[in-house]
């Protein structure tokens, strides 16, 4: 099949290629299954080598309530953030590809520019504005950074997949006689849905995840999940933050998985109806 | 064809963007803004400025080598950062494009799926390969090759693998997109008119996927540069890039005139870099890498 893969020459770069890859896949991997078996061990330390099999770490972290009370507050942040997002990324990216209107391509690079400036500058002059105007760092306002934050990924992919929905569906629902708000509703969103589901989940990861900019946002005495992490590491690594980071994979790996094979059976399922209402 | 019915009124379409346009402009350019006016603030003392205007902070970042010392550090990590990406990268990403395994979404996904795993957990489990009781060193000892651990931790080399570890996703998935979008039949009219399998990489597959290469350097040297975490996690006190030394300026000595002042450095330095490569490739590749 592949042109290149003819000829001793292209058969050995191919090899190499193929190696390179391996080598990349262990090298993003191994630190990762690394920790994950680490939370297993008996010892008292965190690390090598394994003296024994055991899940006391896991029991000793549902008795930290720090920790517990940052993963509530994580968790919630996290919803909120994803729900708000992905409402104001479609509509966003809804008007970003059917309307014309002036301003709109400075519009659309401004749009993706918290993705691109490092959070540390986003973070710093939030503060002084914050500072500058004499106001309290409070939950609402590290929600709306979290926001902030999602928005150009929430927006690129709606986006993404607006362009390849053909505007005459729209155009018919309105010419017999639909209203706007129930053509997006009834026509638009319907076809996006997969976006909407990636977006949302995203966007929930990136709330989730999110440390540099929630270590200048947050407000005097609440810890994130990952700024939790961060000031437990200070002390020392021991078994425990290796069960935490396992707990944490488990939970965002498992959502947008989840999430996915949901979507997939959804069509799926709806594959195996259209036939029918047909008959 | 539809201009006739105004469908698609500018006033509706304003109407749908004021969130996030509201959103951008009170924490995204006013931030900015206001940043770069405190900048001319002067500093009494921690936590204490006054808005009598002054060069003071401006003078000082441009006189003491120390903050020189600091830039040159972060952009020498980034630049190191972001080529070792490119190279490392690219293999992965070629692969994926070129193979006719059946499960190529596996591959695909195994490069989304670190994206999901928090990045402070991916950070901090460097510890357990680099550290003294680290799968590396605790390995060597048994086998003898070495009678005390390798201090391989908190140094330069694991601030850099550790941010490889965060931005090799982001660049394979870059060149994967731009390999994506070439025509395959180029290749093969290449080969057909006489090229070596290695010619027709060269003259063909390589120059085609350089979008996609340039926009995942940018991206991976300005996210190195501007990193927090990784520093922090697995560099000593001397390891510590830019972004620490903000932290710290703001944080720590509660210097917000001066913090503000190597923020807007930062911005600015990361942004002509971000400027020079629009002027050559526009925005467009970046935008796929980071939809896709």
């Amino acid at each position: 099949m592949r042109a290149e893969g003819s000829g001793k020459e292209g058969r050995w770069a191919w090899r190499l290629t193929g190696l390179m890859t391996v080598l990349v896949y262990v090298f993003m991997f191994a630190p990762i299954i690394a920790t994950v078996v680490l939370s297993f061990n008996a010892s008292m330390f965190g690390g090598f080598p394994m003296t024994g099999f055991s899940l006391q770490w896991y029991a000793k972290l549902l008795d930290n309530e720090q920790v517990l009370a940052a993963f509530r507050t994580s968790l919630w942040i996290a919803l909120i953030t994803a729900v708000v997002t992905t409402a104001v990324g479609v509509v966003t990216a809804f008007a970003l590809t059917r309307f014309e209107f002036p301003g709109k391509k400075t519009l659309s690079t401004l749009v993706i520019l918290p993705a691109l400036v490092p959070e540390t500058i986003l973070g710093v002059g939030l503060l002084v504005l914050i500072k500058a105007v004499d106001q309290p760092r409070t939950l609402l306002l590290l929600v709306l950074g979290h926001i902030l934050l999602a928005v150009p990924y929430v927006v690129l992919i709606a986006q993404a997949r607006m362009v390849g929905i053909r505007r005459v569906y729209e155009e018919a629902a309105l010419s017999l006689g639909a209203s706007r708000f129930s053509t997006f509703r009834e026509v638009t969103l319907p076809l996006l849905i997969p976006a909407v589901v990636a977006g949302a989940l995203l966007a929930f990861t990136i709330s989730f995840d999110n440390t540099s900019a929630s270590l200048f946002w947050r407000p005097a005495g609440v810890e994130t999940m990952p700024t939790q992490i961060l000031s437990m590491l200070k002390i020392s690594i021991s078994p425990e933050i290796n069960a935490l980071g396992t707990v944490m994979i488990v939970v965002t790996v498992g959502i947008p998985l989840i999430g996915g094979l949901i979507l997939q059976s959804l069509t799926r399922l709806k594959r195996r109806g259209e036939p029918k209402e047909k008959t | 064809m539809t201009k006739g019915w105004t469908l698609y009124d500018p006033r509706l379409a304003w109407m749908l963007v004021a969130p996030v346009l509201l959103l951008l402009i009170f924490f995204l350019l006013l931030p900015i803004a206001v940043m770069a006016a405190y900048t001319f603030f002067t500093f009494v003392t921690a936590g204490v400025e006054q808005s009598t205007l002054t060069l003071a902070n401006w003078h000082e970042f441009f006189t003491d080598s120390y903050y020189h010392g600091f830039l040159f550090k972060t952009l020498r990590v980034g630049a190191m950062t972001a080529l070792i990406c490119g190279v490392l990268g690219y293999f992965p990403a070629y692969f994926i494009w070129a193979t006719t395994f059946k499960h190529k979404w596996l591959l695909l996904l195994l490069l989304i799926v670190p994206f999901w795993i928090s990045f402070t957990i991916r950070t901090f489990s460097w510890i357990n390969i680099l550290g003294e009781q680290g799968v590396i060193n605790v390995a060597l000892l048994k086998l003898g090759i070495i009678h005390e651990p390798l201090p391989m931790l908190y140094t330069e080399g694991a601030v850099i693998l550790g941010l490889l570890h965060f931005l090799l996703p982001y660049m394979i998935l870059n060149v994967y997109v731009s390999l994506e979008s070439i025509d395959r039949t180029l290749i093969a009219a290449a080969r057909s008119m006489g090229c070596t399998s290695a010619q027709a990489f060269r003259e063909v597959t390589l120059p085609l996927s350089l979008p996609g290469l340039a926009a995942g350097l940018l991206l991976c040297f300005v996210l190195a540069a501007g990193s927090y975490v990784t520093p922090q996690l697995l560099g000593s006190g001397r390891d510590a890039l830019f972004g620490n030394l903000i932290y710290d300026t703001i944080m720590g000595q509660l210097n917000w005139p001066m913090g503000a002042t190597l923020s807007i450095v930062l911005f600015v330095v990361l942004g002509c870099f971000a400027a020079i490569y629009t002027r050559y490739m526009g925005m467009s590749q970046i935008v796929k890498g980071l939809g896709g």
